[in-house]
């Protein structure tokens, strides 16, 4: 007996844990000739060793045990995520995803979908027998009508689980796929149909064209309960029926430009933008500040508690920032919090600010009972005081609004708030270093910089 | 170099001085400027960043490029990170080098997009199926936030194992200055196991199978004995411990809250400490039990009670039972932050 061709093979596959030279495939099955199919491609294209097979949980889970090059086995219908993830990972390598149609059909079939979509550069070779194999022959997406499986004891009923899927044609519906078509391994003349495909796959991707989907039909002998020459003539007369062969499309290149992406070099390179401020210093002596920016979504009480914390850590001082939270968030209004202290912060939560800065009424009557014993309330002149601040706070009221308006640039409301918080000395901050981190915050529109530092101190003038 | 910068933004920035090439992502609140960032820095450095279809697609091609020897990452918020769990296991199954962060929202279910530490179980404890556990941290500022995202990755790779940085919300949102370190870390070499696609890894296979029972006992012994050495590398943080009465534990933005209220005893005259897991597994056990004896012990957490109930579990496994006894627990849930009025008000309580 001539010598068995055993091309990209192992010669005895003892990751089985036998050192035995045949396979786990049953009699009959498809599978076993997809594998040899396979490996001969792998090994005549010279792709061994650059070659990733991503192996799918079903029957195709122990193609490890054969194929003569990396592998990684992925969990039941991810192959196609992992097979992403590998070949960006490795774009110099040819990746080759390996999907039954349970495993890409069902539970993965968004995953391929997607990848198929994305254009990703592997090939995605799907072995359709029409059931779940490994798991005791149940109904698969691609069950044919009729079809008896584990699942559908009486037939599958399309009028309460629907027609078979048909995968070539939904992925010909996507723009990114260079390669699709189905084959079937059922007779000798359609196996030379499909080494020619499995090597057009190998060739896509020695080439890194794009993306390329090959179904493979695959006649599944145990779970249809028929002898191999029956289970292959289902393969050919009915399921070819429902799936036809065909190349559903071959082109060249999926054809998308990239995007530009602005390069830098390093780490440092790349987040050298910006002033260069030493970190924070210790200093005992500065007491910690709270304060509490509060009013409603487009006054700039965000970007007003973002300058005070720049103009903090111009000073190095330790400090922190952060958005309104959890239920604080309701009712329509914005706030932030900062905290500005000489040592490091603990809570970072404001709960008793010292300094409260409020734009509205809701905002006022929120928070103005939270304010700390000794603490500043500041609010705009136009918010009526129906609540009076708590013992020992004192209060502010600034015409912020109504002096940004008369200024002519009513959006600068909370600059005009910024002049308050200088006038009356509440922030522990230099006037000079908070002028700067108003500029500062206005680096992408350097000319508003300019016109907010003018307003800032026409409002101080005030 | 200092930034003043999102503690979700200094993940990203993390992550790339740790030598991190690829990024897959789904976005999720408050998660999501990681995924901005990402989105951006990566491809700058020539970098992969990939936007998911789920997060599902997210864990496994971490698992693909994991498997293939890159240093990949993804980072989620709580239901995301539920549907990551299986991949999670099958990293470590795998024994794939990777890192997952969540920055936990409030659940269960869909929840809101607010503060909560209540993913500590999946987070700490290995949250997929099978007998297996991730290096899990917990920063508290935007400084740890980068330092610990690359100390997940050192520990990752250390111990071939998923590693997990696990913070909140709030703190996901908060700006604070991050000093970022002179040198990028060089991306380690994984010829002798992964799947490169070179002639030298031809015979690599990654894998999280064993039909064999026998065999799939003798890996499961063998993660075991991985994860009692990874002990080794616990870290905490203790403040005002040492003559403390009162003990104060917390991780994460806790930990800030656990701080300002000792001060705030301390200055009553109560003489309050605190102990601060830094990482959540391995727990820093030794630490905590030299600190804990005899001591009354309080935890300030963001969940039911689950982060007590590990306080609990290490004491009384380190034969500390009556300290175990004595754990008790201010907390809040849905969103709400324990304020430092509240724990103020229960450690008055204990003493």
């Amino acid at each position: 007996m001539a010598e068995i061709s055993q091309k990209g093979m192992y010669r005895t596959f003892p990751r089985s844990g036998k050192n035995v030279s045949f396979t786990h495939y049953c009699p009959g099955c498809g599978h076993g000739i997809i594998n040899k199919l396979i490996a001969e491609a792998c090994a005549e294209f010279d792709l061994q060793d650059s070659t990733i097979f991503v192996d799918p949980v079903g029957c195709g889970v122990f193609t490890y045990y054969y194929w003569d090059a990396a592998h990684i086995s992925a969990a039941h219908g991810r192959a196609s995520a992992v097979a992403t993830g590998a070949c960006r990972a490795r774009p110099d390598a040819v990746t080759i995803a390996y999907q039954g149609d349970g495993d890409l059909g069902a539970i993965g079939f968004n995953n391929a979908f997607q990848a198929a979509s994305r254009g990703e550069k592997f090939g995605c070779i799907f072995v359709n027998n029409s059931l779940y194999g490994m798991t005791g022959g149940q109904m698969a997406p691609t069950t044919l009508e009729g079809e008896k499986t584990t699942t559908t004891p009486f037939g599958r009923d399309p009028s309460l689980t629907g027609r078979p899927l048909h995968v070539c044609e939904v992925f010909s519906q996507l723009q990114a796929p260079v390669y699709i078509a189905r084959v079937s391994v059922a007779d000798t003349r359609r196996i030379m149909q499909a080494k020619a495909a499995i090597r057009k796959v190998f060739e896509i991707q020695k080439a890194r064209r794009g993306y390329a989907l090959l179904e493979i039909l695959a006649p599944c002998p145990t779970n249809l309960r028929m002898d191999a020459k029956a289970a292959a003539d289902f393969c050919m007369n009915e399921m070819e029926k429902e799936f036809p062969l065909g190349v559903f499309r071959d082109v060249d290149s999926p054809g998308a430009r990239p995007v530009a992406v602005p390069r830098a070099a390093t780490c440092a390179e790349l987040f050298a933008e910006g002033e260069d401020v030493p970190p924070p210093a210790d200093d005992r002596d500065f007491p910690e500040l709270r304060f509490k920016f509060a009013g409603y979504g487009g006054q700039g009480v965000l970007s007003l508690g973002l300058c005070l914390a720049e103009a903090a850590r111009l000073e190095r001082r330790h400090t922190l920032w952060f958005p309104s939270y959890g239920p604080e968030q309701r009712g329509g209004s914005a706030n932030c919090s900062v905290v500005v202290s000489g040592t490091p912060i603990g809570s970072p939560t404001v709960e008793h600010p010292d300094v409260l800065v409020c734009m509205n009424q809701p905002a006022y009557e929120r928070f103005v009972g939270d304010v700390a014993e000794g603490g500043t309330v500041i609010v705009d002149e136009s918010v009526p005081l129906n609540v009076r601040p708590p013992e020992g706070v004192r209060l502010v009221r600034w015409p912020a609004i109504a002096m940004a308006e008369r200024f002519g640039v009513p959006k600068a409301a909370n600059t005009m708030m910024l002049a308050c918080l200088m006038k009356e000395k509440c922030t522990g901050l230099s006037d000079q270093n908070l002028e700067k981190a108003l500029v500062s915050s206005f680096r992408k529109k350097p000319q508003l910089g300019e016109v907010n530092r003018q307003l800032l101190r026409k409002a101080g003038a005030f | 170099m200092t930034k003043f910068v999102k503690s979700n933004e200094a993940v990203v920035m993390g992550a790339l001085y740790a030598g991190c090439e690829l990024y897959f992502g789904y976005p999720i609140t408050p998660a999501s400027e990681i995924a901005h960032g990402a989105a951006k820095w990566f491809p700058m450095l020539g970098r992969v960043f990939v936007q998911a279809e789920c997060e599902t697609a997210s864990v496994n091609m971490m698992f693909g490029a994991a498997g293939a020897g890159k240093l990949c990452m993804t980072a989620t918020s709580g239901p995301g990170f539920s549907l990551m769990q299986e991949g999670i296991s099958y990293l470590a199954g795998a024994e794939l080098p990777a890192v997952v962060v969540n920055i936990n929202r409030a659940g269960p279910g869909l929840g809101n997009v607010y503060p909560e530490q209540s993913d500590y179980t999946p987070a700490v404890k290995g949250g997929g199926h099978g007998s297996y556990q991730t290096f899990t941290l917990a920063p508290a500022c935007a400084q740890e936030m980068f330092d610990l995202t690359v100390k997940a990755f050192e520990m990752a790779v250390k111990w071939r194992t998923p590693a997990i940085v696990f913070a909140d919300g709030l703190q996901g949102q908060m700006m604070e200055s991050v000093e970022l370190p002179e040198k990028e870390l060089a991306h380690p070499d994984f010829g002798d196991w992964a799947a490169q696609g070179e002639a030298r890894t031809r015979g690599n296979l990654v894998k999280s199978i064993f039909l064999d029972a026998a065999q799939q006992e003798e890996f499961n012994r063998h993660l075991q004995d991985k994860y009692a050495k990874m002990a080794s590398d616990a870290m905490s943080e203790s403040y005002l411990a040492d003559d403390a009465e009162l003990l104060i534990v917390g991780y994460g933005i806790s930990s800030r809250i656990a701080r300002t209220t000792a001060e705030k005893l301390r200055r009553e005259g109560v003489k309050a400490g605190v102990f601060r897991p830094i990482s959540l597994n391995p727990f820093p056990r030794e630490a905590l039990c030299a600190v804990a004896g005899g001591r009354r012990i309080m935890t300030i957490e963001l969940d039911a009670g689950q982060f007590a109930d590990d306080v609990r579990l290490n004491l009384a496994k380190a034969g500390l039972g009556a300290e175990a006894a004595s754990v008790r627990m201010v907390n809040r849930m849905g969103g709400e932050v324990v304020s430092v009025d509240d724990a103020l008000r229960a450690a008055k309580e204990m003493i």
